[in-house]
This record gives C-alpha cells, sequence and structure tokens, in this order.
C-alpha cells in the first residue's frame, strides 16, 4: 500500500480494491494551513467538485510555531485532487471500459458523462453529470466487464452555505461479480436540486432517494412517489440541510440557559 | 353460475304448512360475488407485537389475501446521522451504536473503521481481535432476538422465552467485556476504549461451552416442528434477481443460493485469518433463513475461539497521542472512571498531560478532509458507514446505510399475494430494527 504520496494517485491493492484497508492518507489541511493567511481564504476559483467549506477560528492554526495553536485558523474550500492516470490496480480497467462502453452505444462519452475522477484511499469516485446519471447507471450496470449490478445506497451531504454545488448526491455502486466498488456523485446547487431518479435502473434506490429528499430536499425526477419516509409527512424544511438547526430549543438548568448544541462554542 | 338466490331455502308442504330448509350458502358463489368491489385496508401498527418493532404496514386485502403491501417507517427516527455533525469523531460512537440497537458493536466498528480510513491509520493487532471476537458475540445475540421475536410473532413462545434466556447469556458476557449490555460505545477511533478484563477468556471459554449445548436446543424444539415448518416454509420469498434489484443482502440473500458475507468476500480487521463457513441455501423462504441463523451462530462461536486462540498481549488503541483517547478507565469505589493513577499524573504532576487531556477531550482531533464508505457484515447484511470529513474536529456528513432500512423495502414483494399470517413471517424472516431503520 502507498501511503506517502501526498498529490499522487493512491494505488489500490490489486484485486480487493475498494474492500482494501485504508491508504493514501491526504495531508490536504495540514499542508495548507500555513500556507494560507487570513487574505487568502477567498475560494480557490475551481472548476472541479469542491467538497468542503473554508474554515476559520480562533484555534487551530498549525505549522506556524506556536504551539498554543491559537492565532487564527485560516484554511481555503477542500476539493478532492483529480485523478491522473494510471489510476493503478482495476480502477483504469473499468474506466477504459466505461469508455468504451459509452463510445458503443453512441451517446455523450466518458469525458461528458463524468467531469472529473478521483482517487483517494483507496476508493473511486467519479463525479458525474446529472444528464448522464441514468445512462451511465444502466451501463455499468448492463456491460459484462463492469457489471456493477449492485447498488449499495444513494445518499445526499450538504457542504454548506457558500459551497458552489454544495448539494451532492452520493451513490454506492457494488460489482459483486468483480468484488470493486465504485461511488457516483452529482454535484448539485440548492436552488436548482434536481437529480434524475435511479429507480428504473437500481429499484432499491426507491427508499434512499426518498429519504434523500427527505433530508436534503433534493427532488428525483422520475421517482415514482417521492415522498417524505422518515420525517412526518406535513414536516416543513429538510432536516440534514447545514441551515437547519439542531434542536434549537436552549435548555434551561438551574437558571443558567444552555444554547442548543448548534450555536455553543465549536472548535473546528 | 346460476342466477338463483343462494339464501334462498327450499321449501316442501307438510300437513303443518310450509317446512323450510335452510342451508349453509355456497361459499364459492359467495366469493365470486363479493370479490372485486369487496376491498379491505388495514392498517397494522405502528404499535403492534407483531410487526417488529415500530412499523407500521398498511395492507389491501382481498378476504384473506394481501393484495397491495405498504410499509411505512419513521417512528423511530433520532436524528443520529444529524447528531453526529455536533460532536467530535470519538462522541459520534456513542450515537451510532444507538442506532441499530440489537447490533451496537457492529455499528461502531464500520463507524470506526470508515473514520480510520479517513485518518489513514490501522488499529493494533490486539484491537482488531477484540473487535472481532464483540462483533461474533454480538452477532449471537442478534439472531437470538430475531429468533426469539420471530417465535413469539408466530406464536411459538417457548422459542421466545428460549431465545430470550440465551440471549441474557450474551448481554450478561457483553457486560463483563465492555461494562454495558448495550450502546457499549466501547470501540473507538483508534482502537477499543480499554482491555478485556481479567478473567475474560475463562468467561468466554464458559459462554461457548453453555452456547454449544443449547443451540442445538433450537433445532430440537423447532426445526423438525410441524407448526413452525409449515409457517415458514415457501412463506417469504425471495429469489436472487430479487434480492439483487432490491438491494437485499445477509441472510436473505444468503437463503437465496449466493454466498456473499462480507467477512469472505471483502475481508476487514483480519476476517481472512478465521476459518468458517458462510451457511448458503437454495430455498430462498423463511425457514432457510431460520435455519442460516441458527448455523451462523454456530459458526460466530468457532470464530469467537479461533480469537482468542489469536489474541496477544499488546496495545489495544493506536500509540499516536494526538488521536488515542488521553484516560484509561478503571474501576473504582464508585464504579467504573477515570483511573486515579491518570487523574493524579494530570491534577497533580505533568501541565502538558492536563493540557493535552482537555484539547483532546473538549476539541477532538482533526480528521484530513475527504470521504470514506466502508462496508461491513453486521448479522442483518451489509451495514456501511459513508463519513465525510472536511478536515475539522466534527464530521461533516455521518451516513449509516442499514441493512433494516434496505432489507425492508423487499417486505411488499414476499408478502404480496399471500395470507395475512404470511405477512408476518415474511417480515420475521427479514428480523428488520426499526432503530437502525430509521436512525
Amino acid at each position: 500500500m502507498s501511503g506517502d504520496e501526498k498529490d499522487g494517485p493512491v494505488t489500490p491493492g490489486t484485486g480487493a480494491g475498494g474492500a482494501s484497508g485504508p491508504s493514501g492518507a491526504s495531508n490536504a489541511s495540514s499542508a495548507g494551513a500555513a500556507a494560507f493567511g487570513p487574505q487568502e481564504i477567498a475560494r480557490r476559483d475551481v472548476s472541479g467538485a469542491v467538497a468542503g467549506r473554508a474554515r476559520e477560528g480562533m484555534f487551530g492554526i498549525a505549522g506556524s510555531g506556536d504551539t498554543s495553536g491559537f492565532g487564527g485558523l485560516r484554511l481555503p474550500a477542500y476539493a478532492p485532487a483529480p485523478a491522473e492516470r494510471p489510476y493503478g490496480g482495476w480502477f483504469d480497467e473499468v474506466a477504459d471500459e466505461a469508455t468504451a462502453a459509452l463510445a458503443d452505444d453512441g451517446g455523450a462519452d466518458f469525458d461528458t458523462c463524468v467531469h472529473q475522477v478521483t482517487v483517494d484511499r483507496g476508493e473511486m469516485t467519479w463525479y458525474v453529470d446529472r444528464e448522464h446519471l441514468v445512462r451511465l447507471a444502466r451501463t455499468l450496470r448492463d456491460d459484462p466487464a463492469l457489471r456493477f449490478e449492485f447498488c449499495s445506497g444513494v445518499s445526499g451531504v450538504d457542504y454548506g452555505e457558500g459551497v458552489p454545488q454544495q448539494l451532492h448526491v452520493v451513490v454506492q455502486l457494488l460489482s459483486m461479480t468483480y468484488r470493486r466498488r465504485l461511488r457516483l456523485e452529482i454535484a448539485l446547487e440548492l436552488d436548482d436540486a434536481h437529480c434524475p431518479s435511479l429507480v428504473e435502473v437500481f429499484p432499491t434506490a426507491d427508499w434512499h432517494e426518498r429519504e434523500t429528499w427527505d433530508m436534503f430536499g433534493i427532488v428525483f425526477d422520475g421517482h415514482p412517489s417521492l415522498t417524505r419516509i422518515l420525517m412526518p409527512d406535513d414536516w416543513n424544511g429538510h432536516p440534514q440541510l447545514k441551515s437547519y438547526p439542531l434542536g434549537g430549543i436552549p435548555v434551561e438548568y438551574h437558571d443558567a440557559e444552555i444554547p442548543p448544541p448548534d450555536q455553543r462554542r465549536a472548535y473546528t | 353460475m346460476t342466477t338463483t338466490d343462494p339464501y334462498a331455502a327450499s321449501s316442501r308442504e307438510t300437513t303443518e304448512g310450509t317446512v323450510y330448509t335452510v342451508t349453509g350458502g355456497d361459499w364459492d358463489e359467495m366469493i365470486d360475488q363479493t370479490a372485486g368491489d369487496e376491498r379491505i385496508v388495514i392498517n397494522m401498527g405502528p404499535q403492534h407485537p407483531s410487526t417488529h418493532g415500530v412499523l407500521r404496514l398498511v395492507l389491501e386485502l382481498q378476504g384473506e389475501v394481501v393484495t397491495d403491501a405498504r410499509l411505512v417507517i419513521g417512528y423511530l427516527h433520532t436524528g443520529i446521522e444529524k447528531n453526529c455533525e455536533y460532536r467530535t469523531w470519538t462522541q459520534g460512537v456513542t450515537f451510532v451504536t444507538r442506532a441499530d440497537y440489537l447490533a451496537p458493536l457492529f455499528n461502531e466498528t464500520a463507524y470506526c473503521l470508515s473514520t480510520e480510513r479517513l485518518l489513514g491509520i490501522d488499529v493494533p493487532d490486539r484491537a482488531a481481535t477484540i473487535r472481532v471476537l464483540l462483533m461474533e458475540i454480538n452477532r449471537i445475540g442478534s439472531h437470538l432476538v430475531a429468533l426469539a421475536t420471530g417465535g413469539m410473532e408466530l406464536g411459538a413462545l417457548t422459542g421466545m422465552t428460549n431465545g430470550f434466556r440465551e440471549r441474557e447469556e450474551v448481554l450478561h458476557l457483553l457486560e463483563f467485556l465492555t461494562g454495558l449490555r448495550m450502546n457499549h460505545a466501547f470501540i473507538r477511533p483508534g482502537g477499543v476504549v480499554q482491555d478485556l478484563p481479567e478473567g475474560h477468556e475463562e468467561r468466554i471459554r464458559s459462554f461457548i461451552k453453555v452456547m454449544r449445548e443449547r443451540l442445538p436446543g433450537f433445532h430440537k424444539l423447532l426445526t423438525g416442528n410441524r407448526i413452525w415448518r409449515q409457517r415458514l416454509e415457501g412463506v417469504g420469498y425471495l429469489p436472487l434477481d430479487g434480492c439483487l434489484a432490491l438491494g437485499v443482502t445477509g441472510p436473505i440473500l444468503r437463503s437465496a443460493g449466493l454466498a456473499w458475507d462480507l467477512r469472505e468476500v471483502e475481508p476487514y480487521l483480519g476476517y481472512e485469518h478465521y476459518d468458517f463457513e458462510v451457511p448458503t441455501d437454495t430455498a430462498a423462504d423463511s425457514f432457510a433463513r431460520y435455519v442460516l441463523r441458527v448455523e451462523e451462530m454456530s459458526q460466530s462461536l468457532r470464530i469467537i475461539e479461533q480469537a482468542l486462540d489469536r489474541l496477544e498481549p499488546g496495545p489495544v488503541m493506536v500509540e499516536d497521542a494526538k488521536i488515542a483517547w488521553p484516560a484509561k478507565l478503571s474501576i473504582g469505589a464508585d464504579g467504573m472512571g477515570n483511573s486515579l493513577d491518570h487523574v493524579r499524573k494530570i491534577m497533580g504532576q505533568s501541565m502538558e498531560s492536563l493540557i493535552h487531556h482537555f484539547k483532546l477531550v473538549t476539541e477532538g482531533f482533526k480528521v484530513p478532509p475527504g470521504q470514506a464508505y466502508v462496508p461491513i457484515e453486521s448479522p442483518r447484511g451489509e451495514l456501511g458507514a459513508h463519513l465525510v470529513s472536511d478536515g475539522g474536529t466534527r464530521p461533516l456528513r455521518v451516513h449509516l446505510r442499514d441493512p433494516s432500512f434496505v432489507n425492508l423495502q423487499a417486505a411488499p414483494a414476499m408478502s404480496e399475494g399471500g395470507m395475512v399470517s404470511d405477512v408476518i413471517a415474511a417480515l420475521a424472516s427479514l428480523d428488520p430494527v426499526m432503530g437502525g431503520c430509521d436512525r
């Protein structure tokens, strides 16, 4: 296992793929901490996916020589680095097969469907264009050399306000035939949170998508009955959004008022 | 079909007057007449002893036949995933352990393995072996509840009492090993919270002995029981293609013939070094799942034995003091708490230790940004923890792919077209735990 590379692609164990243990620790945060002063907090202009918000606080700076950590934390938003060829292990094989399979049926090619390929900690993520999601998923499922016949789950992530395309839909695919795992990610704007439904390709996505709608407010177009599943039918708001408070009721205890957890002092 | 009135009684004239002979109606004709527009929608649950927790079923019936089944969940939604975002990575363990409350150690392990992949660390061998040991003990307890509640729902009450009696052994053992019967929070990022107590080996070996004696009792009581077989055989049928399409894993998938066990196909925590079998069946019905669960408990006993043999002395937490929990627990006069040695050190001897303890406990450790998805084989199937970090001391997102949630989707496919009583049997064979399903 390659554990020391910082920016290069991580080489997964051959064959075991996503099932292999942790590999390739990413050190983007600690490397960036010292280099960015308060004025550089302005977001990096990234064309690819952004997965995190810029962070600031009183404590947490590292590498400045001041061991107390006080002095202001200024971290730019994290953006997963695009992987470069060769990805290593079976990752190249899957990407090649998908490229060939997509070219065969005459639709959009691989680079149009997949904006970015990221290999991190032995897991491969494809950042997918939502227009081509269903076709790509069908190809991944049906192509004899790919055979991602099992969808482990569909879920969402909210990276918080201020992050471009802050909502992400995360699809975990599994190939039981080849014992490989692949993650598809679709980045969405908060005010255009629409994603095509995968139910016609993977029926198991039904409840997963209902949960993602319920928790994040992401609309899965083409879903047979997109209704709330965990919260009551008449609930307002989508609880897993970062803008939705946790609890929100101050606790009174011995005449002292304790703020709800999301308003307490935070060491980010 | 005749147009005569089926309720019309035949009559004959006697000297006493007209005598009517009243007979039962023709049931076939009656059903023919009422079917079609005689639709009953019944609601089972959420508080119903036969729906396996706070699960609600909306069944559309024609006579006794279920034509349409819908499941309503969410009654046990507690916002565990949301809460984790406001706590440190270590505190998250105490939340996720409460999700699938029958398999708390599996939730903890999945969460910790995912955290450790984000951190890029490996736990010491002894910690990995202890995790395996605890998980397999927990698997037995979980399967016993599956049998016990399944038996109760089908009216096999001795199955219920025996199952819960055996599970009590499991809980006593887990209490001795971890300090708590359930919601252990024993497995932490970087290892386990403390070493196993003195005398653990004898306790575990005597537990294995007791379980070896008692597990065959289920075969004697239920496996050959005609009623049990008639209630379960051919009921809740879900073949392999249905399992794959609906994302079903665990004993249900294995009852359809696919030997898919993540311990075997994607080994974690050194499972590749253990010698055990993955029992399968091809009947794809509730009875096959029952038999598989009993067999899996025996296999778990084998793994526990091997784990005991593999247990070498050594650390149970990573050496890195930036991650490892600073305090060591010990039993004092008032129960389990911080060890007096540690308190003496941080309060009387070392200011740096106090600062370190304070920082790590209040602030927590930082996790490099990125995401990880680690699946493990819980008693119910694939339990995956998808964690996202933005580089801070708290998770940006915690998502548990809980097998109960996914497997429940298969309930309509298993029960539509069958009788109402078979819905109960099919649901019991799914063994959903609503704490994990709703999180």
